[in-house]
């Protein structure tokens, strides 16, 4: 069938559609059919590709929608979830309330189907870019081999340093920020 | 950190379904797969359980009652409905920097993608390819059919 498709280029049932999305825009896609160019950047904004070359924008709706697309969206894998662990300042503790957060954690990985674990560490922005990098892979690796220990397979659990790039609060260079010293466990 | 011995249950809940390792190889693994669904890899092709993992280079095929669901390291979501035809052209992904890149075609059928960290990254990191077209993705969920007209 892939054959087919290849070779049945010439009048094409191409439709391509733009979904409102779970943030606070919709983001953009382009579709580029030899010289043409069409943006969509509407919830439902569609285009259609009936030959190569040629691009028609259109609107759609979500009805249309579940009728040409319902198998492939009914098979969307659960979005990944994120539980975050705060260190207290200075020590190699814990927050109290992150106790809570590992029980809510194991519940959402077992709810999932070949769950994987995701631990990324954070730094604030105090010290060099490098230095954080190998400081929140560290942190990370502390959280993976607590979890380990705690009955997760290893083999499910990988592991991120995403040093000073991501904070949850915004600051200066070398600000100390207890809020970005922290580990995130991605679940998907 | 000290816990209740209650999580110790959790590893009877993690041994059903296909335990893989997760290699630096690795793209994506299946974690929705219903009726026909093949992932053909270097000329062979082997069914596609919950579980499996998706390489760059493969193609993931579905039959006419199967549909199959991806998530993808950078944690994009592409999910194919019925005969289907999708290829994982190129996927890197640095997990510290998020830079990388992630490029497929669906070479027939229909496909939903929600966009990972990758396109939050850099607008020209992923790239999905029809048979008649590009799309450039800007941070996005989006649907994609194609085929040739009956």
């Amino acid at each position: 069938m892939a054959l087919l498709a290849l070779t049945g280029c010439a009048t094409r049932n191409d439709f391509y559609v733009l979904l409102p999305g779970k943030g606070p825009s919709p983001g953009a896609l382009t579709v580029t059919s030899g010289n043409e160019t069409h943006t969509l950047d509407q919830p439902y904004a569609a285009a259609r590709v009936s030959r190569p070359g040629s691009v028609s924008g259109e609107k759609t709706s979500e009805a249309e929608v579940r009728q040409t697309f319902g198998p492939a969206l009914a098979a969307q894998p659960a979005r990944p979830v994120s539980f975050y662990l705060y260190f207290l300042q200075d020590t190699d503790e814990f927050a109290p309330e992150s106790k809570q957060v590992v029980s809510q954690l194991f519940a959402e990985i077992a709810r999932r189907p070949a769950p994987e674990i995701v631990v990324i560490g954070h730094t604030d922005r105090v010290g060099s870019v490098p230095y954080n990098d190998t400081l929140s892979l560290r942190r990370a690796e502390r959280v993976r081999d607590e979890l380990v220990k705690l009955g997760v397979p290893r083999a499910r659990i990988s592991v991120a340093g995403r040093g000073e790039r991501e904070p949850e609060v915004p600051t200066a260079d070398e600000v100390a920020e207890p809020r970005n010293r922290r580990v995130e466990i991605n679940v998907r | 950190m000290k816990f209740p011995m209650i999580f110790l249950a959790l590893p009877l809940a993690l041994t059903i379904g296909v335990l893989q390792a997760a290699a630096a190889e690795d793209a994506g693994q299946i974690k929705v797969s219903k009726g026909a669904v093949q992932i053909e890899r270097s000329g062979e092709r082997m069914p596609a359980p919950v579980g499996s993992v998706v390489r760059q280079g493969d193609l993931v095929i579905t039959g006419a009652d199967g549909s199959v669901g991806i998530t993808f390291r950078d944690n994009s979501l592409l999910s194919v409905g019925p005969d289907s035809v999708l290829s994982i052209d190129r996927f890197v992904f640095d997990s510290t920097t998020h830079q990388g890149a992630f490029e497929s075609s669906l070479k027939q059928g229909t496909l939903a993608v929600v966009s990972g960290k990758l396109a939050k990254q850099s607008p020209e990191a992923m790239k999905v390819r029809t048979p008649a077209a590009i799309l450039g993705v800007r941070g996005t969920e989006f649907l994609v059919r194609t085929g040739s007209k009956d």
